[in-house]
């Protein structure tokens, strides 16, 4: 019993929390483009921050299309360098009104290299203002470790509920800055080391201007002034460059379509649980009551009426079916708990554990309905006991 | 008091048994002895109204019951009369004390914890009232099941060999304080049994 709706609350659970997560991310965002490749991928990379990114675009490119006529707002992103598993996101302060993030302390950065980092990185990685870290290439922990170019935390955000609160934010020209750097040094790597070091130095006190044009981003999200006319553009973009456009309302309900029939596979399964464990505690009371039937016969004789020790029988089914449901539901929100300790280690995820749903107030009238059926077939039985013939054969 | 006149029943036709006529006055004790097969027990069931006799008249306290219906009978089974059954059976969930309250509570009566109490000191397992009853010798549960026959000072106690399980010592006990109880709440004792023992200790008896 139990176990079934375990599985069950916790099915219902952690859609619906990966449901609220996902859209609550994707809220105000009518397209994203990017390089060529999955679209699904690229909002997974671009507003969950999940995936890898697809490749690079041109900001040339990307500029050109934020002064189209029918774009409200963009927003450039450019991925690709993380600390300890977090990912450090350059784009500008628009990224963070996006989410509404206030700050917890500290300022938005205003020169290239100032950093500022979500709640959640804040309290995982133990940072404070002022900290100085240096990137790794790639989202693994192993990564490259961008050793010329510190970054260092200007302010930490509040708690957003939103994937802002797994990321550093940092003006686009760090993450143009460190990389040159990273090329440059591949390139000259062996050749004239002492001169890149004396390089460095001159370098880390100068922010270069940088030539726009040539740089590359990520993605860039856009936000559409009509978002019909704004189809049509990201058709033409699709046709005509070698752009990708993607829409995250249908790129997550193609994913949610996929996941769909696991969670439904798995609900059938819960559910048939749920059935054979009404069978058990048939069969168990079934048991019980003739392993009893003496005591019956017993409690019969000294006065009970059969009606009572019927409702008694059935209070015993219900309150199996209770502590069945309790049981249940904390199990499913130790597993979510598990799951969601996990899941954040990996994808930086984190659920919402304790909130009871309404879908689980149903469940719990499903399961003392099973609870009462499974009790009160058995419990008829009391209506046949012989008293005398029990009594007499013990 | 209890008496019975031309009592019969029958499970079919061919097993037909046909009951001697006795009564019991109040403070009096019967014995009804009879080898397996004799009707012992039917004729207690019938005289608990746990059977309905085919023919004849039983009356409790001068009240005519043969003809009680299945819920009026249980009412009056639970107030009027105590049954110790061959093997001591209770209630396993419930504690010692509870398996006597319960006596009260099924019939409807408040529950008497301090006769509770008495019966168990007098009985000698007052120290035993907190633990499930499986955990108490064979003796001390035929003990605790006459306390529970006792509860509702019922006016008649029917006792179902309530001595066959138990040695020679306890068996003694047991009747002597049996007696000892009838006296003091005024009811009639009918002890059914096969038990030859307790020939002598009976003035009163019959053979079926």
């Amino acid at each position: 019993m139990a176990l079934g709706i375990a599985i069950i609350s916790l099915l219902l659970l952690a859609g619906k929390q990966i449901e609220e997560k996902f859209t609550r991310n994707v809220a105000g965002i009518d397209m994203v483009v990017g390089a060529k490749g999955s679209p699904l991928q690229l909002i997974l990379a671009s507003i969950y921050q999940i995936d890898s990114p697809t490749g690079n675009i041109s900001m040339e490119e990307a500029n050109r299309l934020t002064r189209s006529p029918l774009v409200k707002s963009t927003i450039p992103l450019s991925m690709g360098d993380s600390y300890q598993g977090y990912r450090i996101v350059g784009s500008n302060e628009k990224y963070l009104a996006h989410f509404q993030a206030e700050f917890a302390t500290g300022k938005v950065f205003s020169k290239t290299m100032e950093i500022v980092i979500g709640s959640k990185v804040a309290k995982n990685l133990n940072l404070k203002i002022d900290d100085v870290f240096s990137s790794q290439h790639g989202f693994d922990k192993e990564g490259q470790a961008h050793k010329e170019k510190q970054f260092k935390v200007v302010g930490i955000l509040k708690t957003t509920n939103s994937v802002l609160d797994q990321l550093m934010i940092t003006p686009l020209e760090s993450v143009w800055a460190v990389h040159e750097e990273h090329h440059e040094e591949e390139a000259g790597k062996g050749a004239n080391v002492l001169k890149l070091l004396e390089d460095d130095s001159v370098r880390a006190n100068s922010i270069r201007p940088v030539q726009e044009d040539s740089k590359e981003i990520t993605s860039l999200l856009v936000k559409f002034r009509n978002p019909v006319m704004g189809m049509m553009m990201a058709r033409s973009i699709n046709q005509n460059s070698t752009l990708q456009t993607a829409t995250p309302a249908i790129e997550i309900n193609r994913l949610f379509a996929l996941l769909g029939v696991g969670v439904d596979a798995l609900k059938w399964i819960a559910l048939v649980i749920i059935i054979v464990s009404g069978l058990s505690v048939f069969v168990s009371l079934y048991n019980s009551l003739k392993e009893r039937k003496y005591e019956m016969a017993l409690m019969l004789s000294m006065g009970a009426s059969r009606t009572k020790l019927f409702l008694l029988l059935l209070l015993e089914g219900l309150i199996i079916s209770v502590i069945g449901f309790v049981i249940g539901i904390f199990l499913s929100r130790l597993g979510l708990w598990i799951m969601s300790k996990n899941v954040e280690q990996n994808f930086h995820y984190d659920f919402n554990v304790l909130s009871l749903l309404t879908e689980e107030f149903y469940l719990f009238l499903g399961a003392l309905l099973i609870g009462l059926l499974a009790a009160a077939i058995p419990s008829l039985g009391i209506y046949n006991i012989n008293i005398s013939k029990t009594l007499a054969d013990e | 008091m209890i008496a019975t006149q031309n009592l019969t029943f029958a499970y079919t036709p061919e097993k037909r048994f046909d009951f001697p006529n006795f009564s019991c006055a109040d403070r009096e004790t019967i014995l009804i002895l009879g080898k397996s097969g004799k009707g012992k027990t039917t004729f207690l069931h019938l005289m608990a109204l746990l059977l309905k006799p085919t023919g004849g008249n039983i009356q409790i306290n001068n009240q005519e019951i043969s003809q009680l219906s299945v819920s009026q009978a249980a009412n009056f089974r639970a107030k009027n009369v105590g049954i110790i059954y061959q093997k001591p059976h209770f209630v396993h969930s419930l504690s010692v004390i509870d398996n006597l309250l319960l006596a009260n509570y099924l019939a409807g009566k408040n529950q008497a914890k301090q006769l509770a109490q008495q019966l168990a000191e007098s009985l000698g397992f007052s120290e035993h009232l907190l633990k499930k009853t499986t955990q108490l010798s064979q003796g001390e549960q035929q003990r605790v099941s006459i306390a529970r026959a006792l509860m509702n000072k019922p006016s008649v106690i029917l006792a179902d060999e309530p001595t066959s399980s138990l040695d020679d010592d306890n068996c003694m006990k047991v009747i002597d304080l049996l007696k000892k109880q009838i006296q003091e709440i005024g009811a009639s004792l009918v002890v059914v049994t096969h038990d030859q023992r307790l020939k002598e200790v009976f003035e009163k008896r019959i053979e079926l």
